[in-house]
């Protein structure tokens, strides 16, 4: 599977990964690794990487770069055109738009980002294990993920609003749990196929722990698919966030966040100031586009090395 | 079809819905505090009403018995009492379903019908209009019910003033009126999906071999298109969509809420909002109870259409 | 009817292969006539596959073909619509993997009866059982029970037979089997060859036999066409394509399988790889690189398919070797 890896052979397209020569090495080749993934999206899936890379540093310097303070009512200028340093105008309380769209993109992320690292951790154990063990382990395992499937994540997300409060945390916890069966599913195919692969039974035959094949060499096989899983993810995570922070069970104002912004300029659609939601929804639908577009790019890279 | 197929696939829905309420009573236990004070609201309450939430909730009873009743109340139809209401839960649920199904099938059916009808076209006729549908989906499939619904209040309602922007109807035609936007800020992602799905589908069931020997056997084009290629891309294609129309139940809230629609969805962001426990838990209920049937009728209908599943669910 | 059955004349297709448009067959010609058992004998890439296809009127979109293909006397090249139809009744092809090439949602009986059904109009419970007397006639007893089961319900040794008898339905003269014993286990690719055989004699079948194993070939096959690189090598009685080949590609091929009468203390492989159709160089012979009786006449110019002996050629040497080529010197 990687053309760097010493042990590989044509007849076993999947073997173990390769043995890294020191931390330093192991970096090095696995950021390249990771470039040359990229480089094969093509320019469409570059071009996505980079709007990404552009929403990530809004979310990491946002509160830096912002030219006005984000949360300063001044109702006398709401609504306001944009004019002068105000890019984008004023919102429904006088407060600068682009200074609130660029610090809300924080929690427009962040808040995804938590939900897949969440439910990926916990799909991968779930999906490896039952792959691993097979048998009665697996058809449990299996069995729970079925059943586990009943709560739509909107749903848990608003009854964990109704029980703990509304807020970023609750919301981002009821996903984790509500993607969780989907992403364990997924991987428990990818994950059982590599575990019948021969290398393992060699691997176990030379005494290699269960724990240290299934770290070091399944989820470094099944890592292309883990990559593109977590991508397709983080578009619903982040549509999904975004529409609990709009139903006003997220994400509090007068918190800037993309989603709150929309649903309390709203107003403004009908009394013709519709540019502060037009905004907060234009940020949102690009980066889910290139997210997404993103995603299924590395999704089919994934599927490639798989024939 | 398999019998003991359907038999497994119900009871993995008893379970689930076992499962989901189990999951929906306890909420009342995780909120903080007290019981009372879930039940209430956090509001202050006068012994006599606290008396008579215990009694009717039987908290003095094991965690166990108060679940046992609780599921049997709510099966027989007796949700309990908004405390911000005072009125029944089911009266307040009868009263808005069927704004919400209304809905969700007004936007089923846009999803079926052009979804399935625009992949199709798509896959089938390579060249311009197949990118042009490639392009438009992918971008549509990345706009969420919320974005779609301020787009189109902007640009149809405000500024062309076909439909109105906010609110129910009165009769059925009005009200086919009100819950155009909303039917189609709520499809319009899944539209897009299902119509990439469609398409992806039809033209890999179109490159099978087993096409191949039909053709090779002189059977006429529109016949292969039918009776091989349409009829096995049905399988993964009707699946697709009844997964999406089941996550419709959910996502209709968010529409719900942008447009002003009185239905369940809307509701229960209200109860969730005023701490009304006793309506989130029994909206819940209802709504998981409709996602696993919709499930359940996917499952169905995917080892109807394919004779190779015996057992278990869905491969997906 | 007295003249050939099939008349393959200076075929070339060409195709579009990583951006190019390359030669996937090249000039290739032969005949066949009504009854007649030949075999098509090839490595991967050889084009023997491609070959069936043209024959099939089976070629990918885009494909552009040179020289012509007789059926019967008629040109098939400009056949469409009900003449198509008809073509493809009288030429029926089976394949190498039957599960991938019969629909696995559909019944068994829809899967045989089709043709009937939708060209001949034959009404459906009539069509179906004809469609049991013919799985008989392949061995698979109870029939119309067999009908309503599905693909998955069975071997594949099992699909294969029906394959076979569902193409015979419509009573085709030539059929064209692509390596339809190769995906199978060697008990079960034995019944199918004797099936194959059986019914050739009933039904006065003529069968193009396409496989890589030249003893296959042999054993059904009178005659028998090795191809290399898109190109005829040799056309030759089965009988003595073994002890007089006239190709030194078919000497190496027949001397490359191991014999289990004998020991070898070392497997006889021909050195390098098979060349690919749209690799063939143009201008001199395919197989001069690999081959251990090379001169540099055979690098002047691409050999033409020469008679010999009742066989064909393309070996420019072919005459001056004759009697030598079994013993193949050791590389």
């Amino acid at each position: 599977m990687s053309a760097t890896a010493p042990l590989a052979d044509p007849a076993f397209p999947h073997g173990p990964a390769a043995p890294r020569g020191g931390p330093g090495a192991a970096r090095r080749g696995r950021v390249h690794e990771a470039l040359a993934l990229l480089r094969a999206t093509g320019p469409v899936g570059i071009a996505s990487a980079v709007i990404i890379a552009v929403a990530i540093l809004m979310a990491v310097f946002g509160t830096f770069i912002a030219p006005y303070d984000p949360n300063l009512p001044n109702l006398s200028l709401a609504w306001g055109a944009p004019s002068g340093g105000h890019l984008l105008g004023y919102d429904f309380q006088g407060r600068d738009v682009l200074s609130r769209l660029l610090v809300g993109a924080r929690t427009a992320l962040l808040g995804p980002l938590a939900v897949v690292a969440g439910s990926m951790a916990a799909g991968v154990l779930l999906a490896v294990t039952a792959a691993w063990r097979r048998g009665a382990s697996d058809a449990v395992i299996s069995s729970g993920l079925d059943i586990l499937f009943a709560f739509p994540g909107i749903l848990l997300a608003v009854l964990a609003a109704a029980v703990f409060g509304p807020g970023l945390a609750a919301a981002a916890i009821a996903l984790a749990v509500a993607y969780m069966p989907y992403v364990a599913r997924v991987l428990r195919g990818a994950a059982l196929k590599e575990r019948g692969q021969p290398y393992v039974a060699a691997l176990e035959v030379q005494g290699a722990s269960a724990t240290s094949i299934c770290l070091r060499h399944l989820i470094s096989n099944m890592m292309p698919l883990i990559v593109a899983q977590a991508t397709i993810l983080f578009g619903y995570a982040m549509v999904d966030l975004a529409a609990i922070s709009f139903l006003g069970l997220g994400v509090q104002p007068p918190e800037p966040n993309w989603g709150v912004m929309i649903s309390e300029n709203q107003v403004g659609l009908a009394q013709g100031y519709p540019l502060p939601a037009l905004v907060a929804c234009a940020c949102i639908v690009v980066v889910v586009i290139a997210v997404n577009v993103l995603g299924e790019r590395l999704f089919e890279q994934a599927q490639r090395a798989y024939r | 079809m398999n019998w003991r197929f359907f038999a497994r696939r119900l009871a993995m829905l008893a379970a689930s819905l076992l499962v989901a309420s189990f999951v929906i009573f306890a909420a009342l236990y995780l909120a903080p505090g007290n019981p009372i004070s879930a039940l209430s609201g956090g509001r202050s309450l006068p012994a006599s009403s606290m008396a008579v939430l215990e009694q009717r909730y039987h908290l003095n009873e094991s965690f166990l018995a108060q679940y046992w009743y609780w599921l049997d109340n709510a099966l027989h139809g007796n949700l309990g009492i908004s405390i911000t209401l005072r009125e029944n839960v089911s009266t307040l649920i009868a009263s808005r379903v069927w704004t919400t199904a209304g809905l969700v099938l007004y936007a089923s059916l846009i999803i079926a019908v052009l979804g399935i009808g625009i992949g199709i076209v798509a896959g089938l006729r390579p060249g311009a209009l197949d990118t042009g549908t490639l392009v438009t989906t992918a971008v549509s499939a990345a706009i969420p019910a919320f974005v779609a619904a301020i787009v189109l209040i902007l640009l149809f309602a405000v500024r062309l003033g076909w439909f109105p922007a906010l609110g129910n109807g009165t009769d059925l035609a009005s009200n086919i009126r009100h819950f155009t936007l909303p039917a189609i800020a709520l499809a319009i992602s899944s539209l897009a999906i299902v119509a990439r799905v469609t398409r992806a589908s039809i033209r890999e069931e179109g490159e099978r071999e087993h096409v191949q020997t039909a053709v090779s056997r002189g059977i006429p084009g529109r016949k292969v298109i039918q009776r091989h290629i349409l009829r096995n891309a049905a399988i993964p294609i009707t699946t697709v969509t009844g997964i999406t129309i089941a996550s419709l139940i959910a996502v209709a809230a968010v529409v719900e809420v942008a447009f002003g629609l009185n239905g369940l969805g809307a509701y229960l962001v209200q109860a969730a909002q005023s701490k009304d426990l006793a309506v989130v838990q029994g909206i819940s209920l209802l709504l998981v109870t409709a996602f696993v049937v919709v499930n359940l009728l996917v499952d169905v209908l995917y080892a109807v259409l394919d004779p190779r599943v015996t057992l278990g669910s869905r491969v997906q | 009817m007295n003249g050939p059955l099939l008349e393959v004349d200076g075929l070339t297709v060409l195709l579009d292969v990583e951006g190019a448009r390359r030669a996937v067959l090249r000039d290739i010609s032969f005949t066949m006539r009504p009854g007649e058992a030949v075999g098509l004998v090839g490595e991967s890439g050889s084009g023997k596959s491609m070959t069936a296809r043209a024959i099939g009127r089976l070629l990918p979109r885009g494909a552009e073909v040179h020289g012509a293909i007789r059926f019967g006397g008629s040109d098939i090249g400009g056949l469409s619509g009900a003449a198509l139809r008809r073509y493809r009744g009288q030429v029926a092809m089976i394949f190498q993997d039957p599960r991938a090439h019969i629909n696995p949602v559909r019944r068994i009986g829809d899967f045989m009866t089709e043709a009937l059904r939708t060209n001949l109009g034959v009404p459906a419970d009539q069509a179906r059982r004809r469609a049991a007397d013919m799985l008989a006639q392949v061995g698979i007893e109870d029939g119309m029970r067999r009908l309503r089961q599905y693909p998955h319900q069975m071997s594949g040794g099992m699909l294969q037979r029906i394959m076979i008898a569902a193409a015979l339905l419509t009573e085709p003269r030539l059929l064209l089997a692509d390596e339809p014993t190769t995906a199978l286990d060697v008990t079960t690719q034995a019944e199918v060859m004797a099936i194959l055989d059986g019914l050739r004699r009933d039904f006065g079948l003529a069968i193009l036999f396409i496989t890589h194993d030249l003893e296959l070939a042999a054993a059904i096959c009178d005659r028998t066409v090795v191809m290399y690189a898109g190109q005829i090598a040799e056309v030759r009685a089965s009988s003595l394509l073994h002890d007089d080949p006239l190709h030194p590609y078919t000497a190496a091929l027949a001397a490359a399988r191991p014999d289990i009468t004998q020991t070898a203390r070392r497997l006889r492989a021909i050195p390098g790889r098979p060349l690919s159709a749209f690799e063939a160089p143009a201008a001199e012979c395919a197989f001069a690189p690999r081959c251990p009786h090379a001169r540099d006449i055979c690098r002047e110019a691409l050999p033409a398919l020469a008679e010999l002996d009742g066989g064909l050629s393309r070996c420019a040497r072919a005459s001056e070797l004759r009697g030598q080529l079994q013993e193949v010197p050791r590389a």
